[in-house]
């Protein structure tokens, strides 16, 4: 019992960062999981990943300007990812070239300018923890950013749930009923950015969208509903949180990386044991019902 | 239901410049039950597309009074139906009109649900996947939803497309309650014996319109050979259209109109 209490509960009681990182990572998983699902469900699943490279250059700006000082770089990653959230949009909207495209065109160049940045002063050190963030180094700022940004999420998803999920479901009803349709994929796409934005102090630019993406993956195999998918992928964001701090604090593993890696179990898990993963299609070719 | 009727004047919607539908005018009478029948491409998903307001006319206009309550059925591919939604939550789309982004779901709201689903044959279909659905069961679904909208004019795009025949005979049904109603019905169909059997009016596209009226009279072997006749493909470098120049059934004194628009589109190919 004791050993039980020294690996699991001493690491998060004894130490402040442990604490820090934990309440840090665990609020970006109450906003960042539920975003992924919806990511998920629209196909852009991989477009979280483009976004989370198309903060870089605002990030690094703030960086060069004013070091490793979270408002700015907050302030400079928010307003690149939504230049590229919007360049790309509107492009895909406005020409014959498709949103994916269209956003792989936007986020290559942002992320070639962010590397151009981060070199103009730093030192490959600083540009990895641009890159990869520091979850054992959260300070009360940003703590309290993530906390607000926890915030704002949780209530555009509430707002706006019944629009985002006919948006998905069947978007051109959508459009008959109301004139939300197009703002809304908008709205969703900030939330994203604020999220990634949100994640690359705990985790980096590169992880943040692991957080979001793994945990609403492995949920799709375990629910056919969104509303539990949202609460599946939030608690396996927080299972892959706590054992991810606990494998980097015991084994002396970066922490980022382990956080995502845990998620990563988890999915593979899924896939395997998931209802809705493979034993589905096995049971499905033995047997059937007799009605 | 609402006494107002729905009017074309002019109208030419369309993409990129090209008519989808060209020059047309005309007025559905509240009440009207009317089958749009046409070719692949003749511009009828379009002109459902246009009264709904999800496509800008590019020339003339669509007039329908503010207060008439719309429900619109997209054809069903532009459905996503591997989305993890129940039956429950696609029909309470319904709900919209009523309850908007926010308002609650009332008790009264589930009974009304529950009722469409009966109406439609779907009773305890309600916490079933989507994804586990027939065909012919989504539609049924979705016809439960317009059932919710409660709507004055309603817009079926291709309802009847991979439905069986049993399906089809209860959505026809549906669609005669709603006409004996009053309220206006456009139906997008493409199988010419059941538009004879049950619609009393047919409006016959072929990007223009062909001809208007009732089904007897529209669906003649002439027309359906004008009809199914014309020349799909856009052609870049058709002229563009001019004043006065293709207005096949606009009254002329609209003409004048064209020159008040900031937009051009090309001629009818």
């Amino acid at each position: 019992m004791n050993a039980l209490y020294d690996i699991i509960f001493a690491p998060f009681i004894e130490f402040g960062f442990m604490q820090r990182a934990l309440g840090g990572a665990l609020l970006l998983c109450l906003s960042a999981c539920p975003v992924g699902v919806f990511l998920m469900l629209r196909r852009m699943s991989l477009a979280g990943d483009a976004m989370a490279h198309a903060i870089l250059p605002g990030a690094a700006a703030g960086f060069l300007l004013y070091g490793l000082e979270i408002v700015p770089m907050t302030v400079g990653g928010l307003v690149a990812g939504v230049v590229v959230a919007l360049g790309a949009a509107a492009v895909s909207r406005l020409t014959v070239l498709k949103e994916d495209a269209s956003m792989a065109a936007f986020y290559l160049i942002s992320l070639a300018l962010g590397v151009l940045i981060v070199s103009l002063r730093g030192s490959p050190i600083d540009l990895m923890h641009v890159l990869f963030g520091t979850v054992l180094a959260l300070n009360d700022e940003a703590l309290g950013l993530i906390g607000g940004i926890t915030a704002v999420t949780l209530a555009g998803l509430f707002v706006f749930w019944r629009a985002l999920i006919a948006e998905c479901l069947d978007p051109l009803f959508l459009r008959s009923v109301s004139k939300l349709g197009p703002p809304v994929h908008f709205v969703f796409l900030g939330l994203v950015v604020l999220n990634l934005v949100g994640g690359f102090q705990a985790l980096g630019t590169l992880l943040s969208v692991g957080l979001m993406m793994l945990p609403a993956a492995a949920a799709r195999f375990w629910t056919g509903q969104v509303i539990s998918m949202c609460v599946v992928a939030t608690l396996v964001g927080a299972a892959s949180v706590i054992s991810g701090l606990l494998l980097s604090f015991h084994l002396s593993l970066p922490s980022g990386p382990s956080i995502i890696l845990s998620a990563g179990v988890v999915y593979l898990l899924s896939v395997l044991v998931g209802p809705r993963g493979l034993p589905s299609r096995r049971s499905r070719s033995l047997r059937h019902r007799a009605a | 239901m609402s006494q107002q009727s729905l009017a074309f004047r002019d109208l030419t919607l369309g993409y990129d410049r090209h008519p989808a539908v060209h020059h047309l005018s005309g007025t559905v009478p509240a009440g009207s039950l009317l089958a749009i029948v046409g070719a692949n491409g003749s511009g009828k998903s379009t002109l459902l597309k246009g009264i709904v307001g999800v496509l800008k006319p590019m020339d003339g206009a669509i007039l329908r009074p503010a207060s008439m309550r719309l429900a619109y059925l997209p054809q069903q591919s532009e459905l996503d139906r591997s989305f993890p939604a129940r039956v429950f939550d696609l029909v309470s789309l319904g709900l919209w009109p009523r309850r908007g982004l926010l308002g609650r779901h009332k008790a009264e709201d589930r009974d009304r649900l529950e009722a469409a689903l009966a109406a439609v044959g779907l009773k305890g279909f309600a916490t079933r996947g989507i994804d586990t659905l027939s065909g012919g069961q989504l539609q049924r679904a979705l016809f439960a939803r317009v059932l919710l909208q409660d709507a004055d004019l309603i817009l079926l795009d291709e309802p009847f497309n991979a439905v069986d025949h049993k399906t089809v005979e209860d959505l026809v049904a549906l669609i005669k309650q709603w006409h004996a109603e009053k309220r206006t019905v456009l139906v997008v169909a493409h199988d010419l014996e059941l538009v004879r059997a049950h619609f009393p009016q047919t409006l016959l596209l072929a990007r223009r319109l062909v001809n208007w009226g009732p089904t007897a009279q529209v669906l003649t072997p002439a027309n359906l050979a004008l009809a199914l006749h014309f020349h799909e493909a856009w052609d870049d470098n058709a002229p563009w259209c001019a004043p006065g120049d293709t207005h096949d059934h606009a009254r002329d004194d609209h003409a004048h109109e064209h020159h008040h628009h900031a937009h051009q589109h090309r001629g009818a190919a």
